[in-house]
């Protein structure tokens, strides 16, 4: 008994730590900065999704997956540059292809965005073979240390001076020793910029890109190899811009609908058990405050979770599965109550015997949970993860609230109204 | 409530819908949709013409020489546009063009899906569905091992996933269907909502068999037949109000619902009905056919 009343203590401090973080201006004034809130999914909220397919023909196999990681990288220097709030870059690979996955919530003139995305910036010194075609060196925009806007000290036109990298300057000095008095071409994006005749070994890793630059031209140029240039050239391979009104729209209406649809199950499980039924309505309200409170607060940590269409799914799953350990205690102590028990051991076994189906039930949906968010991919892990989540909950919530009050209750005063408790001893005929 | 321990009347129920399905899965196929297929798809809203010039719109299409595209109206003044495939430059064009011939336009939505993309999304859910399947097997086989002989509790795990696949291959029949009299489509929501079912018919399970197991303990003299029915209609209330509160829930969903989920709240309305349906006519009625062959098999022996 003073367990449990002990529990219910725990229980309240609980919910009104919960309700905290849950209120709109909730969770502030604790010294932390960011603010804590619901992370919405693009077909929530409207925005952009952009999956981009990564060229990896000239990487070796053992390097790509550092080129990947620094191509999420570059990507997001460039997203943050032009002010995007919350953007999600993810790499990922599928067979032996490897992509990346941008999302941009919210942002209307998304043109801009994509076009400073998509350029590759790849950065290539070429020389020319005997034959007179451009052979590729080793060196690249991976070997830049940093690119500036300076003037021909001749003509006073505008060039991209750029300087190299300890290693970048050695292969530098290689190349430039290697082709005295020829030609060594500049190429950005496959499109050659200029090809001057080199007239000395250069060893100080610094170098000239001239290429009839308007000084608007050359201070982008200098910008995007800055950011830093793509380690590997990309392609869009799928767009989805989805309209805000019509991500509005869908959740407005949803989330009512939900409402409505929790409303009825309220109703209805007080209509069929009464006051246990009303407890498990609260132990519902105490899952859902839960639930937000810890969707709301994962938005301060690294581990955000976006909330999207794929996430209520799970949740709406997990709901009934919440719903569905209430009803199996009450309909086992109602069993436990037809073979004679009193109403206190009824609903005393009643949930150590529902508790078995409850645990082995909810393991198994946590065991598909998990295999899904390993293995799927975007809407598919957004589900899992909150399924996940919300199994979990509804487990505890069985455990804590469903379960002290139900035994307080019937250690209480209450328990002289039987119509309260909607149980009967008549026997069921089969 | 007899027709319980009639299971041949309901495996034939269940071979019926399967092969039906399995048949139309094979000659309809599903209608897939941008997800799965790749391809662009274009919304968009005229915001003064009331009446849209459907032969206008192919007319610039053509010009720009998309490929394999469909025009449909959508509401008063709203187009969807389907195409093998629009660029985003392309449709920046053709959306002027549009401005110019036919009116102040508004692009709603814009979807332009490769199919390395749509190829992996399919591959991952299949490959992510069949290793959860074992791993449930295995979770039941563990769960259950307490089972006395000579039931198996690796029966339980199999029969468990016997039923789930049955709900799986049931919803998408039922979705070839709608794909084909009512043009629905498939797309990565849908793969959800076969996940949701798939979870919702295991849990179902689970707890059936958990009375099963109880009952094969605590009444080891009855026989194991007489375990399974009794077991079952000492589920059967609770079987009922679950199935029936998730489908409150549901029907709220669809009839107060935004049009984005529809389709998604009928599948998981299918499937929850298909789910606890074959919890208790297919799960364990097949483990008692089970059974009863290990036990001709050890008399035979």
């Amino acid at each position: 008994m003073k367990s449990l009343w002990i529990k219910l203590i725990f229980i309240l401090i609980l919910l009104g730590v919960a309700i905290w973080i849950d209120l709109p201006n909730g969770f502030n004034n604790v010294g932390i900065k960011k603010q804590p809130k619901i992370i919405k999914g693009l077909d929530l909220v409207g925005g952009v999704h952009i999956a981009y397919e990564a060229d990896m023909k000239d990487v070796v196999v053992e390097n790509r997956d550092a080129a990947m990681s620094s191509l999420v990288n570059v990507i997001d220097k460039r997203i943050n540059s032009l002010g995007v709030a919350e953007p999600i870059i993810q790499s990922r690979k599928y067979g032996d292809k490897y992509g990346i996955i941008v999302e941009l919530p919210g942002v209307k003139d998304i043109n801009q965005a994509i076009k400073m995305i998509g350029k590759t910036a790849l950065l290539e010194f070429k020389e020319m073979t005997e034959k007179g075609e451009w052979q590729k060196t080793n060196l690249t925009g991976r070997d830049l240390q940093k690119a500036d806007v300076s003037s021909n000290q001749q003509t006073g036109e505008p060039v991209v001076s750029l300087k190299f990298n300890n290693e970048g300057a050695k292969k530098f000095g290689e190349i430039t020793k290697k082709n005295l008095q020829k030609p060594l071409a500049i190429f950005l994006d496959n499109e050659m910029i200029s090809a001057p005749t080199v007239q000395a070994e250069i060893s100080t890793g610094e170098a000239i890109i001239e290429g009839q630059f308007s000084i608007e031209d050359a201070k982008n140029l200098s910008i995007q190899l800055n950011a830093g240039a793509l380690p590997v050239p990309i392609k869009i391979a799928e767009q989805r811009n989805v309209g805000a009104t019509l991500g509005n729209d869908s959740i407005q209406k949803s989330l009512l609908a939900g409402a409505i649809g929790l409303f009825l199950v309220i109703i209805f499980m007080i209509f069929l058990y009464r006051l246990p039924g009303l407890i498990a309505s609260l132990a519902l309200a105490f899952y859902g405050i839960l639930i937000f409170a810890i969707f709301k607060i994962s938005s301060i940590t690294p581990w955000g979770i976006t909330l999207t269409l794929a996430g209520l799914a799970g949740f709406i799953l997990s709901v009934g599965m919440a719903v569905d350990a209430n009803i199996l205690i009450f309909e086992r102590a109602k069993e436990e109550y037809r073979e004679g028990k009193n109403i206190f051991d009824s609903y005393l076994i009643g949930f150590d015997r529902a508790w078995s189906s409850i645990r082995d039930s909810n393991s198994s949906s946590i065991i598909t949970g998990l295999i899904l968010f390993w293995f799927g991919t975007g809407s598919i892990r957004g589900f899992a993860l909150v399924l996940i989540i919300g199994v979990i909950i509804s487990m505890f919530t069985a455990i804590t609230v469903s379960r002290t009050l139900l035994l307080l209750i019937t250690k209480s005063r209450l328990i002289k109204y039987k119509f309260l408790f909607a149980l009967n001893r008549k026997k069921v005929n089969k | 409530m007899i027709l319980i321990n009639k299971k041949w009347i309901w495996f034939s129920l269940s071979g019926i819908l399967i092969i039906a399905s399995i048949l139309m899965l094979f000659f309809w196929k599903l209608n897939l949709g941008l997800d799965f297929k790749g391809g662009s798809l274009v919304e968009i809203e005229f915001i003064k013409t009331k009446d849209i010039k459907i032969n206008e719109i192919n007319k610039i299409l053509n010009e720009f020489k998309i490929e394999s595209f469909q025009v449909q109206k959508s509401g008063d003044n709203s187009v969807f546009i389907k195409a093998k495939s629009i660029s985003k430059d392309q449709l920046e064009s053709i959306e002027k063009q549009m401005e110019e011939r036919i009116g102040d336009l508004n692009e709603k939505k814009y979807e332009n899906v490769g199919p390395t993309v749509s190829k992996d999304l399919a591959q991952k859910a299949y490959w992510s569905l069949a290793l959860a399947s074992i791993f449930i097997i295995l979770y039941i086989a563990y769960a259950f091992r307490k089972v006395p002989k000579p039931a198996n509790s690796f029966a339980f795990g199999v029969c468990a996933v016997i039923a789930l696949v049955h709900d799986a291959i049931i919803l998408l029949g039922f979705f070839v269907f709608l794909g084909k009299y009512y043009g629905v489509e498939i797309d990565s929501l849908f793969i959800t909502a076969v996940l949701t079912v798939i979870g919702y018919s295991v849990h179902d399970t689970i707890v059936i068999f958990d009375r099963i197991r109880e009952n094969l303990i605590k009444y080891s003299e009855n026989s194991f037949d007489k375990n399974i029915i009794d077991s079952l209609y000492q589920t059967l209330d609770r079987s009922i109000t679950t199935s029936f509160t998730v489908i409150i829930v549901l029907a709220a969903l669809l009839v107060f619902g935004g049009e984005s989920i529809k389709w998604f709240v009928v599948a998981l309305f299918v499937g929850t009905i298909i789910g606890t349906y074959s919890s208790i006519f297919v799960a364990s009625q097949l483990l008692s056919v089970w059974h009863n062959k290990i036990i001709k098999n050890s008399n035979v022996s």
